[in-house]
Parts: structure tokens; C-alpha cells; sequence
């Protein structure tokens, strides 16, 4: 058994609520070195065996088609994940 | 009571006597989806029916119309909002078939999306663009003006270009985005149908409140005219002049507007 990774953030135009949230919210437990927050998605998907190609190529499918929707979102990462 | 109601058919309140629609328009089916996390559905087929028509429920997992005139997609939060709001119902089975049928080549399938409906229908790809988060982080509850763009759509006949109405606005994820050659078009086209009036509720880009596609047969809006079609149920205010408390029902024109189109046709 493998997994592969799939990372989606908004695009960087879209407002993030939930990243301002938690940037926030860092000053209070004392960290304020940090001067913005974005929060994404990340999905693993698992398979049998070994990751392929084209189990590679299937879960950029999945991202593009389901996972992410790009009108608001960027998939910024598929890649195998070693268990 | 002798005869056993079926579910759809028992009101929840109101009294449906008190309307006195054309009889012609109770031939029109209007099917309204439910899927796992809909809340808006028996409010959506109360509307149908006060406006006239027969409203007909639609399962999310099942692949078939029931040979519908117009299906109703309606608010809520279908499957939890998982993913992204609307993401998971635009893949049911159902909706494949409202897809195909909407886009027929000819007599396509009137649909109407609501809040969550909208957002799904975005999500199939009927409509362009997509919601996010109200750009102010809060949910919103509220009457809201609205001012109807267009009533060359199969949901806003009844209504004049330029008329305004107030109905409840509720939602998180509110905030209508699309690229800038999208909003340009729509503009452009004409298919901006609904636009905030006196404030922008949730940062919305050109104040949209709703569009339709090309062929105006497909409309999606955030607000809710199911919520504003009955005297006493409705907001305190409405486009049409003075109302009474909770006196309200601009929102009844939407539906009576898809009835006398599909009798008309």
C-alpha cells in the first residue's frame, strides 16, 4: 500500500477567512513574526501496490475534476508519498 | 382523514386556500431535489405549490426526472458543505440528469438554484463562476433588496426589468467570484439577474445576487424566494410598495414567472 499526496490552496486572489482567522489568532499565543496565513487541503489518496504513472496520472484527475475546483482553487501539489 | 397524505403534500403552515392561482398552472410539475444535508426543500415545494404548480420530490441517488417540466435545486448544506459547498451533490446522480436535460438542444429544462442549489450548479459547470466565503467572515441573516436585471429568464418573466424585491438573504459562503472575462460576459450578455441594492452583503463582485445561462433556461441565486411567498411568513417590507408585518411574497413572483411560461409555451 502507497499514497499519494494532494495538496489544493485557494488562489492567491481568493479571500482566505480561515487563514486571517487563524493569523489572528498567532499573536495571542505569543508568535507574531508571522504576517500572513493561508490554509489549504491536503488529501492522500490511497492505492494498492506501488505508485505509478498512471495511478499518478489518475490522481491529477482527481484533483482537477473533483478535488479542486479551479475557479477558486490551484492544485499545487501531486506527488507519491513513501510510506 | 381518510386519504393518507404523502409527505410532500402535507403543509407545514399556511393555509394554501388563501391563493387562487390559474388552475391551468397545477399541470406543471416542478421536481425539487433533496439531498443528504438540503433543508430548503419542503420550502421550495410550498412555493410551487402556492404558486400554483405541482411540486414533485426528487432523490439525490436516483437518475431520473420522473418527466419533470423544471426541477428546483434548493438550500441547505448538501452533504455538510464537505469539500467545498455544493462539490459532492453536483456528482449525485441526479444531477447528471438535470445537467444533460438542461442543456438539451431544444426544450431545455428549466432549473433553478437556490443558495446551496446555486452553488451546486456552479459546480456542474451549468453556471460560470463559483462561491466563497463572505468577505466579511460571518454567516448572514437578513431581508435583502434585490433589483431583477432581467426578465428574459424562465424565472423572472413575471417580473419588470429593473423591479425591485426583498427577500431573505441567508448564508456563509455567499461571496459570488468569477475571473474578469467571465463577469465581462455576463454583463455583457445580460445574464446578471439578480443584484444587491443599497448594500453588497457579502463582498460579491459587481454585486451579484444571481445570473442564468446563455439560454436563460438555468438561473442560480443566493438569496431565497422561496422564504418570501406567503403574507405572514414573508419579510416586513417589500419592492412593491407597503406591506404589513411579515406581509412579504416578492419572492412568489420567481415561481409563478416559470409557471406562466411553461403554460404559455
Amino acid at each position: 500500500m502507497a499514497r499519494i499526496v494532494v495538496d489544493v490552496m485557494l488562489k492567491p486572489e481568493i479571500l482566505d477567512p480561515q487563514g486571517k482567522a487563524i493569523a489572528n489568532e498567532l499573536p495571542r499565543i505569543g508568535l507574531s513574526n508571522f504576517t500572513d496565513v493561508r490554509q489549504g487541503k491536503r488529501f492522500e489518496l490511497t492505492v494498492e501496490g506501488e505508485v505509478t504513472e498512471e495511478l499518478l496520472a489518475q490522481a491529477r484527475q482527481a484533483a482537477e475534476e473533483l478535488l479542486s475546483n479551479p475557479v477558486i482553487e490551484d492544485v499545487v501539489n501531486v506527488a507519491a508519498l513513501e510510506d | 382523514m381518510a386519504e393518507s397524505l404523502a409527505a410532500s403534500e402535507v403543509p407545514l403552515v399556511g393555509d394554501f386556500s388563501q391563493s387562487t392561482p390559474n388552475p391551468a398552472l397545477a399541470d406543471v410539475r416542478v421536481g425539487v431535489i433533496t439531498f443528504p444535508g438540503t433543508l430548503d426543500d419542503r420550502d421550495a415545494s410550498r412555493a410551487v405549490r402556492l404558486a400554483g404548480g405541482t411540486p414533485l420530490p426528487l432523490w439525490h441517488d436516483e437518475a431520473d426526472l420522473h418527466k419533470v417540466d423544471a426541477v428546483i435545486v434548493p438550500g441547505g448544506f448538501s452533504y455538510g458543505d464537505y469539500l467545498r459547498a455544493g462539490a459532492i451533490a453536483a456528482k449525485a446522480p441526479v444531477m447528471s440528469k438535470v445537467v444533460e436535460a438542461a442543456s438539451a438542444a431544444d426544450n431545455p429544462l428549466p432549473v433553478l438554484g437556490i443558495c446551496n442549489g446555486f452553488q451546486i450548479l456552479t459546480e456542474t459547470h451549468l453556471l460560470p463562476g463559483s462561491m466563497i466565503k463572505n468577505d466579511h467572515r460571518k454567516f448572514i441573516c437578513r431581508d435583502q433588496t434585490l433589483r431583477v436585471e432581467t426578465n428574459q429568464t424562465s424565472w423572472t418573466g413575471d417580473f419588470a426589468a429593473g423591479q425591485e424585491i426583498v427577500v431573505p438573504l441567508k448564508n456563509q459562503d455567499g461571496q459570488y467570484v468569477a475571473d474578469p472575462k467571465t463577469l465581462e460576459a455576463l454583463e455583457a450578455e445580460g445574464r446578471v439577474v439578480f443584484r444587491y441594492v443599497d448594500v453588497n452583503p457579502n463582498g460579491s463582485r459587481n454585486d451579484i445576487a444571481g445570473i442564468c445561462n446563455e439560454r436563460g433556461n438555468v438561473v442560480g441565486l443566493m438569496p431565497h424566494p422561496e422564504h418570501a411567498v406567503e403574507p405572514g411568513f414573508g419579510p416586513s417590507s417589500s419592492g412593491f410598495g407597503t406591506v404589513g408585518l411579515r406581509g412579504g411574497a416578492d419572492g412568489l413572483g420567481v415561481f409563478t414567472s416559470l409557471l406562466n411560461q411553461l403554460v404559455k409555451a
